[in-house]
């Protein structure tokens, strides 16, 4: 079964055959342009979400301008606009730098799955590596208190990083030596981490904050741990340095799969395991060492949060985050490509700060429904990228449509 | 990526392939003697057969068994740990948690929906579609199940409304495989992120911060009326929930729907070879249209029970994670229902042990709660022994 990354590549491969002429009508060329990657269907698949969540809203008896208004306010993008002044900007930097701090792991955990994705494996296990990451990098950040503050932060960041690598290699190593499908095999491993964790900081855990027995969290990071904030007040949870950590590893990430021989045979893997295979590339290594990279974005991604700006680590935060789930999204609505992710993953930064109860006028709209809301968004979202073909139908009339199945036919049968 | 699409070469029954299974077998006596009604108070006996196990596992590994000779070895090395575990615990807390009829009991309650998922899967996969969306399926039959019964006064209807709503997001992941030649996988994903939104979304507009109601008409036991006082019967399945049976029967008639009869052979044909069963004039896309649907029903229907019987009230995404177990049972059960029922039962095993676990100690038992996960894991990785899916599964049909 081909992935998506294949079919891009395939379509793309088939554009350029018969693409070249000048014969070809204009949605057929047009088509052609979405597949190479474009940024239209994207566009198109975001703004079709909306809308479908919109109807939702709507037929549940709101207004779904006001709401969608409403989350917007909450999300400080209008900072980048010069009228608002005064007061309102102010507030909407504050709101924008919760954005960007919620955008900050998006990324990293966009990433992990892209990267996945780029080797053909799905990896829907970020929120596990995620967990894990958070284990490590709470317990190492709150540990060895008095060390020299960049060291600090380092240990527990690479500590955070090896624990998402060895959770997610399980899976690779399970792939690569059983052939365990690893959509299984992660979203298993996802449930062990939330459960560890849970027992870990949960009463009477080992790790749970001896100052406070009566509360299920872990201690507290000290103070050379914590990420320095470079916009906004320190106290009141401004933007902290993570943010350019995460703009870090998407380069890493491109650099990595376009200049390097590792990321030249992950894709090679990705693309067409049989071909790379008999290129003399082993598969199986390739889709452990790819899984490792997987869990190492992830785990990087919690302890942004961790020594960012949560600090301590709540059971029920373990069990109801969906950080690593949202990268699924993210790097589908990116394309699997690392600046394709960095947007994605501020509109879904975007989204979550702009429905959380935090932010959000419940007189406009209930915070709860809207966090369903960002669900239903997303979930359609996935939907819609797992054929582009709806995208296109919206394009233009239904010829275009039967032209990408005719040409997707052609090739399965050559393929055959 | 598809699903279990573990490609080997076909069996070969030798000596390796018995020596893997007798450790298992060796592993499981090692544990079970050191429970009631055996109740062996030394681990000396259990590392013995434990180590045999062990042993038997390393040789059929090396035999090139690798799955079962693995899975020796790790279900002996669990097992003598357990039973060091057990002859260090009270006789009284073992005779507490080890009550096999209330165990069994509740391995059938955690079995219901997961086998009645696992069933739904079967049908799809072998269809030729893969299902990841069981999931997001069963939490929609989870939340329109009560609802129904709620709005509707009666378990019956619930459950009806739970199979449309299953029916209807089944539909869209029909619609998204099958028509529009999706990634199965990604659609499947963005069918559980859609039932996650749309359950919690309703749930919060409907219940609020309150929840279900109590007091909402459930789907009953069935009381058997010879063996419901005798004694392990009594216990184990004297009430069992009708649902519970339900999906039980559902086992051999699949079976028989699946093997004996000409529409399951055409089912399986279309998963197999689309373009041969085409070419013979059977409706392939329309086939797997009908098998998605059908999943999806089996699915919701295992999620009602689970909001409706089992628990008797909603919350979110309270699934957690049972449509992929599911999911792990049909390639455990190498897509055949009998297998997908030994698969359940074994998980429903263990999370009925998790569940009895506090009363040795409330922070490790949270840890149990793992334990169905964890054994997933190993099954699917280490106990399947051979299994092939079906040829054609989680590729979109092109007809000519």
């Amino acid at each position: 079964m081909s992935t998506l990354e294949e079919q891009t590549q395939g379509d793309v491969l088939a554009g350029e055959e018969d693409g070249g002429s000048a014969s070809l009508t204009t949605p057929a060329r047009l088509g052609a342009y979405v597949r190479r990657g474009g940024v239209i269907v994207p566009i198109l698949t975001t703004l079709i979400a909306f809308i479908a969540g919109g109807l939702v809203v709507l037929v549940t008896g709101h207004d779904p301008f006001s709401t969608y208004k409403a989350i917007f306010d909450g999300t400080g993008l209008q900072w980048v606009f010069p009228w608002v002044t005064g007061s309102a900007r102010s507030t909407a930097a504050f709101n924008l730098q919760q954005t960007l701090i919620a955008t900050t792991p998006l990324i990293l955990v966009g990433l992990a799955v892209a990267f996945a994705f780029r080797a053909g494996l799905f990896n829907i296990g970020g929120q596990g590596q995620y967990t894990v990451g958070g284990i490590v990098s709470v317990w190492l950040g709150s540990s060895f208190a008095g060390l020299p503050p960049v060291l600090h932060i380092t240990v527990a960041v690479v500590g955070a990083a090896l624990a998402g690598a060895v959770w997610a290699g399980i899976a690779g190593a399970l792939k690569a030596s059983l052939g365990v499908n690893e959509v299984i095999s992660t979203i298993m491993l996802n449930w062990i981490a939330i459960w560890a964790g849970v027992y870990l900081f949960g009463l009477g855990g080992p790790l749970q904050d001896a100052h406070q027995p009566s509360v299920p969290t872990s201690s507290s990071v000290s103070a050379s741990a914590k990420l320095p904030v470079f916009w906004g007040n320190a106290q009141l949870q401004g933007l902290h340095i993570g943010l350019f950590i995460a703009l870090a590893a998407a380069v890493v990430f491109w650099v990595l799969l376009n200049r390097t021989r590792l990321g030249y045979e992950v894709r090679a893997v990705g693309l067409n395991p049989d071909a790379a295979s008999y290129a003399g590339m082993s598969v199986a290594r390739n889709y452990f060492r790819a899984m490792a990279i997987c869990g190492a974005f992830a785990g990087i991604a919690a302890a942004m949060d961790i020594l960012g700006w949560k600090f301590s680590l709540f059971t029920n935060d373990i069990q109801a985050s969906s950080v690593g789930f949202l990268g699924i999204a993210v790097a589908l609505l990116g394309r699997n490509t690392a600046i394709g992710t960095v947007l994605a993953a501020l509109l879904f930064g975007a989204l979550q700060t702009g429905t959380s109860d935090r932010f959000l006028d419940p007189s406009v709209f209930n915070p709860n429904l809207a966090s369903n809301l960002t669900w239903m968004i997303q979930g359609l979202i996935v939907l819609l990228v797992s054929t582009d073909v709806i995208a296109l139908k919206v394009l233009h009339s239904g010829r275009g449509v039967s032209l990408v199945f005719k040409r997707r036919a052609a090739r399965e049968e050559a393929g055959r | 990526m598809s699903v279990g699409a573990i490609a080997v070469a076909p069996g070969r029954v030798g000596a390796p392939r018995h020596l893997g299974i007798a450790g298992l077998i060796l592993a499981v006596v090692a544990w079970v003697i050191t429970l009631p009604p055996m109740l062996v108070r030394t681990a000396v006996p259990s590392a013995i057969i434990g180590v045999l196990a062990m042993l038997a596992g390393a040789i059929a590994f090396v035999g090139d068994e690798r799955r079962l000779g693995s899975g020796a070895i790790g279900l002996g090395l669990l097992a003598i740990a357990g039973a060091t575990g057990n002859t260090n615990s009270s006789v009284a807390h073992l005779k507490v948690v080890f009550t096999w009829s209330i165990l069994v009991a509740a391995m059938l309650r955690y079995a219901t929906p997961l086998l009645l998922a696992a069933l739904g899967g079967i049908i799809s996969e072998r269809s030729g579609v893969i299902n990841i969306g069981l999931e997001g399926m069963m939490l929609m039959g989870a939340f329109f199940g009560i609802w129904g019964a709620d709005v509707l006064h009666s378990w019956v209807l619930g459950c009806l409304v739970a199979i449309a709503s299953g029916a209807l997001l089944a539909l869209v992941h029909a619609w998204f495989s099958i028509h529009l030649r999706a990634n199965q996988v990604v659609s499947g994903t963005g069918i559980n992120f859609l039932a996650l939104g749309i359950t919690g979304y309703f749930f919060i507009a409907d219940y609020g911060s309150n929840g279900t109601p109590s007091g909402i008409s459930q789907v009953p036991g069935v009381k058997l009326p010879l063996i419901q006082h005798v004694g392990f019967f009594g216990g184990a399945i004297g009430n069992a929930n009708l649902l519970t049976w339900i999906a039980l029967l559902l086992v051999p008639a699949l079976t028989v729907f699946l093997f004996r009869t000409r529409w399951g052979l055409r089912l399986r044909a279309v998963g197999e070879k689309p373009r041969a069963a085409d070419t013979v004039g059977l409706p392939v896309l329309r086939t797997r249209y009908f098998a998605v649907v059908a999943s999806g029903m089996l699915a919701a229907l295992g999620g009602a029970y689970l909001s409706d019987a089992f628990v008797g009230s909603f919350n979110q995404n309270m699934t957690e994670g049972r449509g992929f177990i599911a999911l792990a049972a049909v390639i455990f059960g190498k897509w055949r229902p009998v297998g997908a029922l030994i698969a359940v039962l074994l998980f429903g095993f263990a999370s009925a042990l998790g569940d009895r676990l506090p009363t040795f100690s409330q922070s490790a038992a949270t840890l149990f709660q793992a334990l169905p996960y964890v054994l997933t894991l190993i099954a699917v990785a280490g106990v399947v022994g051979r299994s092939r899916a079906p040829a054609s599964v989680g590729i979109p049909y092109v007809k000519e």
